[in-house]
């Protein structure tokens, strides 16, 4: 209990510096494939009416860093600016035969397997540069994956705030509540980044993270 | 043959951070599932992720990670402050780490009430190192 209101002392002392900070980093980490540039291109179309990356069905489509400065959102009269940094898919395992499986000849997987893993080195280099981190869950998939639980307990230690994302709620295997017992110590909100749902709610829960 | 070397936390103790986890990362690159005592710092699993991702290559895939950790939600003031003593003073050997290489480890699998680990396919693995070398 005493643990818990440090942490809030300590959220709050960090959300006021947020408000004096002209553009706050706001990083979107998680595995691959659980919809960080989805998410990435409903906000930038949102609100600057133009997409951020490319998404793919095949995992590691994002092994890049991609940063789109000053996005301005407005929500309930409040208005936040921030520039939004899309990460690459962080894994414990790449295998270029993956890729060939699904397609890719063995020039390409090798390359896009080569090109993820620096990817996910650069991922892991960044989580020291974000004010703010949205986690983005698949939530059809089993949360206790360690992955998550290592970007989480990262973002933890380096008491950076962070609002949990469970994507994908418009399919029928999925379960906030996985993810709500797995974090219980995180706000989670179920959304749908490809068809927008929730999005609303998202923003809110993004607001109230920032202060 | 499945191959698990139990390292006891004593034995990495003593090291820095590059020294640990190049120390657990080379055991899982013989083919072996590593079984640590206690866990590695949160910062420690993230470097164990970046430096696996850096000795990728053609025949080791990275890794198959799960930390158990018997956290007690219903912990009092008391005994929380005792435990974050003790991680301080010995560091932290609750609970236990496994580290497998992701050619002989598929999956990890863990909930709050179980874990379990599932490895691949030996006459797969075997089919495709024959394919290999033809």
């Amino acid at each position: 209990m005493v643990v818990n209101i440090i942490k809030k002392f300590i959220n709050k002392v960090l959300s006021s510096l947020f408000r004096k900070k002209k553009h706050v980093k706001l990083g979107l980490y998680g595995p691959p494939n659980g919809g960080k540039t989805t998410l990435a291109n409903k906000i930038c179309q949102d609100w600057l009416g133009e997409d951020m990356g490319k998404v793919s069905s095949i995992a590691h489509e994002t092994r890049e860093i991609q940063i789109k400065e000053e996005i301005n959102i407005k929500s309930n009269g409040k208005e936040l600016t921030f520039n939004l940094v899309d990460t690459p898919g962080i894994a414990t395992r790449i295998d270029y035969e993956d890729f060939v499986k699904v397609g890719l000849n063995e020039k390409e997987a090798k390359k896009r397997a080569k090109e993820a893993t620096k990817g996910v080195i650069d991922a892991i280099k960044w989580l020291d540069e974000m004010d703010v981190v949205i986690v983005v869950l698949d939530s059809t998939k089993d949360p206790y994956n360690q992955v998550n639980i290592t970007i989480i307990g990262n973002l933890q230690a380096r008491n950076i705030p962070v609002l949990l994302v469970a994507n994908k709620v418009d399919l029928r295997k999925s379960s906030i509540k996985r993810i709500e017992s797995a974090f219980p110590q995180y706000s989670v909100v179920g959304i749908s980044a490809k068809y927008g749902k929730n999005i609303d709610k998202f923003y809110e829960g993004l607001f109230a993270l920032v202060g | 043959m499945l191959t698990l070397q139990f390292v006891p936390y004593a034995e990495i103790e003593q090291l820095g951070s590059a020294r640990r986890v190049k120390k657990l990362l080379d055991i899982a690159k013989q083919d072996k599932i590593v079984l640590l005592e206690g866990r590695l710092k949160k910062e420690e699993e993230a470097d164990l992720i970046a430096i696996t991702m850096e000795e990728i290559d053609d025949t080791f895939k990275g890794i198959e990670l799960a930390v158990v950790n018997p956290e007690r939600k219903s912990q009092d003031f008391f005994m929380a402050v005792k435990g974050a003593f003790t991680s301080m003073l010995l560091g932290n050997r609750q609970g236990f780490t496994i580290i497998g290489p992701a050619t002989v480890v598929k999956q990890i699998k863990k909930d709050p009430d179980k874990i379990e680990l599932f490895t691949s396919d030996t006459k797969e693995k075997k089919l495709k190192k024959s394919k290999r070398r033809q």
